[in-house]
């Protein structure tokens, strides 16, 4: 295969990931739908809706994909868009830092067969 | 599919809490073997991309919009248990910073989007896997089958938990009707959207792509094989 020769580096996919993921929470959620989804749709139909209750952290400066003290709207969502994938890949990749060095260090071969472990496990 | 708080009586919601909390302790145990020097780079950003995904909601049949649950995305990409952690921690994130389904519901909400649509979008994977050609190529579309397929079986799991707990008296049958047939039409949505994003880390890199690993695996055996025998 010719693509392995020109290796991206995983540098490269990391901030492309990166990059796609800020501007489609910061700048293409606005142009989302905002019909109501499928659950919600179900439940007006169904006739359930009522029973939902209000949240708990409905007060909070980001409740609903909005920032609370900023007044345009197309900011105001991409504010808090980008604040969401900030807060999701400080938590998670924190997470996995934490998990990767409390993980037994040994050789990569090691670590290889264990993986394999893992996916028999998960398929069977 | 985000449940708010009320849909689910008080005993159903902790029976979900305590559920959902052993699944996630299992994962942390279990997502130490996945994470090694590919995958644990790429992890975080695959949870903040299904984060950003989950807010593109699509529109689809009759007024209604669906988005990405990025079960079988995660799974794919980064391994089964660490997709479980992944999805989690974007559950968590929008409950408790966006009010985006209910505190009380947060288990409900992790076994539903996160348990369920990994576990299923995961064994379609490797299901769909073994049937088609052993190829690169393939692991997109398998990634896209196990997503579609996810997103029902989801919707499923939900009316039966509305069974177990649910606060309205409903026709059940009315309500997997309705359910199950909405979110066929998501599922295809959740099923392309996954194509294409696996389909474009397995492009640039198909090493870092957890669910291709057996066939890199396989094609690098039969590399070896032929040079060997030539």
């Amino acid at each position: 295969m010719s693509a392995a020769r020109h290796r991206v580096s995983t540098r490269v996919v990391a901030i492309s990931v990166l990059v796609v993921a800020l501007i489609l929470a910061g700048v293409v959620s606005f142009y989302a739908a905002s019909t109501p989804d499928g659950l919600t749709k179900v439940s007006e139909d169904e006739g359930f809706a009522h029973t939902e209750t209000e949240h708990d952290a409905a007060e909070g400066p980001f409740a609903g994909y909005g920032t609370s003290f900023i007044d345009n709207d197309r900011l105001s969502g991409g504010v808090a868009g980008v604040v969401g994938v900030v807060a999701v890949l400080a938590v998670f990749g924190g997470l996995t830092l934490l998990l990767r060095r409390r993980g037994t260090p040994g050789d990569r071969s090691q670590e290889d067969s264990s993986v394999e472990r893992e996916t028999d496990s998960a398929a069977s | 599919m985000h449940v708010p708080d009320g849909f689910l009586d008080a005993p159903t919601s902790i029976a979900t809490g305590v559920i959902a909390a052993g699944a996630v302790a299992v994962s942390l145990r279990k997502a130490r073997g996945e994470l090694d020097d590919r995958t644990a780079p790429l992890a975080g950003l695959v949870a903040a991309f299904i984060f950003a995904t989950q807010m593109l909601n699509f529109p689809v049949a009759g007024g209604t919009s669906g988005h990405l649950m990025g079960g079988a995305l995660a799974a794919v990409l980064v391994g089964p248990w660490t997709g479980v952690l992944a999805t989690a921690v974007v559950l968590v994130v929008q409950c408790l910073l966006f009010a985006d389904g209910g505190v009380s519901a947060l288990g409900t909400n992790i076994i539903l989007m996160s348990v369920v649509t990994v576990g299923v979008g995961w064994l379609a994977f490797r299901g769909v896997q073994a049937l088609l050609p052993k190829r690169v190529s393939m692991v997109p579309v398998a990634a896209g089958i196990g997503a579609f397929l996810s997103v029902p079986v989801a919707a499923l799991v939900f009316v039966g938990l509305y069974a177990i707990g649910g606060t309205a008296d409903l026709s059940l049958g009315k309500l997997a009707a309705a359910m199950v047939g909405v979110h066929l039409l998501i599922g295809v949505g959740e099923g392309i959207i996954t194509f294409l994003a696996v389909g474009s880390v397995v492009a640039a890199r198909p090493d870092l792509v957890y669910g291709a690993r057996r066939v890199l695996a396989a094609r690098t055996l039969e590399v070896r094989t032929a040079g060997a025998s030539a």
